[in-house]
């Protein structure tokens, strides 16, 4: 028994990334048809070429969702992880050529959010329950969390509100410099702090942004990676954590960290060989659904000690042009977030970044360390599930 | 002997100042306050909060049987009893029945069980509601009241009937069509010539039966659908005035089906052995129960008087109360609407829904919701706990948003995430005591779902 991981037996060949936003115009069909096609582009490929596919999506289903559009008949499996959905298509479609099953397939991820007219996410539906569930909104949650932080490390909450806008604030100077991210203006730390409010003392800048978008990946085993490509990006570590929920019924849980995303990054560090990610990593997309989120997954993933991850944000640590460029594309603040997409939305900016495609506007630094990370959660603080994959331009 | 073995009322936290009433509409209203039930409480909650605290100063005496009466049903065809049967408990065998529609049934069901040997829980809960500036919605209130009868065979029974008397007649005075929300009056002229002889006849036959004259009576009360005929009548019975029982008109207001138990329950609050309480209550006829309190109640301790919650309360501001009861329709976040409950769903979970039971396993371990694995229950509906963390939101539906949300670590050990009410957001803080509630989360497809909230402590 033991997880093994599958370090350097599958690469990344070609991806595909809609814009992501308020799309009217366009239903799932062809924002699949755009990523998909963007993908089989990047690497000279046809539907037809291939082997087999998995769908994420969270609010839609089935297989159809994508054979239908692509008009094919070839197996399509679709997958559902809460927000994680987009990088559970990508880990089945890598264990699959892992496996030997398939020489060549897509994970492929799309959301059409902005169709049921509400605010923020709702999907509606869902099994019948019991009624004793708790209702509440996703922001309330995750607002819990900045000040049990506070409360733990002397971060008062004019200080805490600074640290978060500055988070936000980071993630929209960096959409603001990408073209397919949903809002594409910088935002003036006032503005941010000033916002009206959500759920406790989150305000709309807080929360990242809803949108319709698609993305999609094309996957090989690693030794056939330069039949398609010069620059394959290689899969280092992948694990996935799904959580006992325990959170909002154990009294030891502080609101002040993740427990499943910890479990997942230790994972895959050990499977990746990275002790240091801080130094190693030359990038990290994370999953910034709230900004105490990317607060707190700063210190689960490592990037900072306990307790400091604070004082790094408003030195810059995680900026473009810092140590440690966190979410380079502007997140899903900014580049907005299509449950089903996000996860290998997170892939598509590694992928770009680390091969030398990003646009000169938006290039990190350390391109060179050559290992990126992709941190994806779905669930609320206490009941989580927890994704994280590294990926490096080098086959060890 | 048989009697009263217990006896609580449960008065909403949230109180109406009369006076805004006439500063909104210039016209209705009056002095003083009235009792609010909150958006989340029903004819139904309010009866589990008053049957709780009937049972916490019972003596262990569990009742058999549950009446509960309401003009303002939260169901029709299903009844409405099994709800604070689940939420008290209660052994499978013990019966649940509803008295329902008129204001008389609360006194009916209280005269029905009265004779029992075994012990019966008769609950009385109203919602009284009237057209804006009407004198039905500004001396109308909202409370419920339990009162636990038996023998001395069980408990100690704190107050004897010693006599019973009514008289019934049909005419036309007040009344409302089933769904329809305000009530209507006939003038009132007519319904005094009724209600006159009916109330004396009444109350005359009740003293010779309990072979007493009206000097004897240490507390009146006398109430009814009808408040000029109480007022022309009550000093016709030759009871001196100072003996007459406060209505809490300024303070609770008319609690319709639930009045008479629940100015029955003040007296007995506060009462010394050997005082006779007479109530009467006219209401298409006229009720008259005669008790006489015993030694017993001098060691009965009323788990929360009326007075204590009449005290703890907060104010609900008119256009609040108007979009509670529906009178008026408010913007709310463009969320979804929770859909119905399942029912088989909740069927599995009964006890932790309705009675907030959770489980314990063999190494001791309090799990809350409960695991299926666990063999003991664990009730902990009585179970305090305080706030470690809270917060405010401002996007999920609400009947009345925005929700605030605490995250409680209970007094046993374990920890619940629930909705808090009836409290001022802006005064909760971190280390707040707090009890559970019962309350309606919601309702999808008519169906109600009951479930579980916290509140701060008030008091005992």
């Amino acid at each position: 028994m033991g997880s093994h991981g599958i370090k350097d037996q599958v690469a990344i060949v070609g991806m595909g990334c809609t814009k992501f936003g308020e799309q009217w115009d366009k239903g799932t069909d062809e924002l699949l048809l755009t990523s998909t096609q963007e993908a089989f582009d990047s690497v000279g490929l046809t539907k037809d070429d291939i082997d087999a596919y998995w769908l994420g999506t969270a609010m839609g289903s089935g297989g159809q969702t994508l054979s239908r559009p692509l008009e094919m008949r070839k197996p399509v499996t679709r997958v559902e992880n809460y927000c994680c959905t987009g990088s559970e298509a990508m880990r089945n479609a890598m264990y699959a050529v892992a496996s030997g099953a398939y020489d060549v397939a897509m994970a492929v991820g799309v959301e059409k959010v902005k169709d049921p007219g509400y605010q923020g996410l709702a999907s509606g539906g869902g099994p019948s329950t019991d009624g004793t569930n708790r209702t509440l909104a996703a922001a309330a949650m995750y607002a819990m969390c900045a000040p049990a932080y506070g409360k733990k490390y002397g971060v008062s909450d004019e200080q805490m509100r600074e640290v978060l806008a500055r988070i936000a604030w980071k993630n929209h100077q960096n959409g603001a410099r990408n073209e397919r991210a949903q809002f594409r203006k910088e935002v003036t730390m006032d503005t941010i702090c000033n916002a009206p409010l959500m759920a406790g003392t989150l305000g709309v800048y807080d929360c990242s942004g809803v949108a319709d978008g698609s993305a999609a990946a094309i996957v090989v085993r690693a030794e056939d990676a330069h039949k398609y490509t010069d620059t394959p990006l290689y899969i280092k570590g992948l694990q996935f954590i799904s959580g006992d929920a325990t959170g909002n019924t154990d009294p030891s849980y502080d609101y002040t960290h993740f427990p499943e995303i910890e479990q997942a990054g230790r994972d895959a560090y050990e499977q990746a060989g990275v002790t240091d990610p801080r130094s190693q990593l030359a990038m990290a997309e994370v999953h910034d659904c709230f900004t105490p989120a990317e607060l707190l997954i700063y210190e689960d993933l490592g990037f900072a000690e306990r307790g400091t991850a604070w004082k790094e944000v408003l030195n810059g640590t995680f900026d473009l042009e810092g140590d440690l460029p966190v979410n380079p594309d502007g997140g899903l603040k900014s580049f907005g977030h299509p449950v089903g997409a996000s996860g290998l939305r997170m892939f598509f900016e590694n992928w770009l970044q680390l091969t030398g495609q990003a646009p000169e506007e938006r290039r990190i630094k350390h391109a060179d360390r050559g290992l990126g990370l992709v941190h994806n959660l779905g669930g609320y603080p206490g009941e989580m599930v927890s994704f994280v994959g590294i990926v490096g331009t080098e086959k060890g | 002997m048989q009697g009263i073995l217990s006896a609580a009322a449960y008065v909403p936290y949230w109180r109406l100042d009369r006076g805004q009433i006439k500063e909104t509409f210039g016209a209705g209203g009056g002095k003083g306050q009235r009792a609010v039930a909150s958006y989340d409480e029903d004819t139904t909650t309010m009866g589990v909060e008053a049957a709780r605290l009937a049972l916490k100063s019972a003596g262990g005496a569990r009742p058999q049987g549950i009446g509960f009466a309401t003009a303002n049903p939260a169901y029709l065809d299903k009844t409405n009893a099994t709800a604070i049967h689940a939420a008290l408990r209660l052994d499978r065998e013990a019966v649940a029945y509803d008295f329902g529609g008129a204001v008389r049934s609360g006194m009916g069901a209280l005269v029905a069980a009265i004779g029992s040997t075994v012990p019966l829980l008769v609950v009385s809960s109203d919602l009284r509601d009237g057209m804006p500036t009407s004198a039905d919605e500004s001396a109308g209130g909202d409370g419920a009241a339990a009162i636990l009868v038996g023998s001395d065979d069980v408990a100690p029974v704190i107050a004897e009937t010693i006599g019973f008397a009514a008289t019934t007649e049909e005419f036309i005075d007040h009344w409302r069509l089933p769904g329809e929300k305000r009530s209507k009056s006939w003038e009132e002229r007519f319904g005094e010539t009724k209600y006159l002889p009916l109330g004396e006849e009444a109350f005359n036959a009740a003293l010779k039966q309990a072979e007493l004259s009206a000097g004897d009576i240490d507390h009146l009360i006398v109430t009814g659908t009808h408040p000029r005929a109480v007022r022309a009548l009550t000093p016709r019975l030759g009871v001196d005035k100072e003996k007459i029982v406060d209505a809490l008109d300024s303070t609770v207001g008319w609690t319709g089906t639930a009045h008479p138990a629940l100015l029955l329950t003040s007296v007995l609050e506060t009462a010394k052995p050997g005082e006779v309480i007479a109530v009467l209550s006219l209401a298409d006829g006229a009720d008259c129960l005669i008790f006489r309190t015993t030694d017993a109640i001098k060691a009965w301790k009323p788990a929360r008087t009326i007075a204590t919650q009449i005290g703890a309360s907060g104010p609900v501001t008119y256009g609040k109360y108007l979009s509670w009861r529906k009178w008026v329709e408010v913007e709310g976040p463009r969320r979804p609407e929770p859909s119905r409950i399942s029912a088989a769903a909740a069927g599995r979970v009964t006890d932790w829904k309705y009675g907030f039971v959770a489980s314990k396993d063999e190494a001791g371990e309090i799990h809350a919701p409960p695991h299926k694995a666990d063999a003991e229950a664990v009730p902990m509906s009585d179970v305090e706990g305080t706030i470690s963390t809270f917060t405010i939101d401002r996007i999920a539906f609400s009947p009345s948003p925005p929700i605030t949300y605490a995250v409680v670590d209970m007094d046993n050990g374990t920890r619940s995430a629930l909705e808090l009410c009836d409290l001022d957001a802006s005064k909760i803080a971190m280390g707040d005591r707090v009890e559970l509630t019962f309350r309606k989360l919601g309702t999808g497809d008519s169906i109600h779902n009951y479930f579980w909230k916290a509140r701060p402590l008030r008091g005992g």
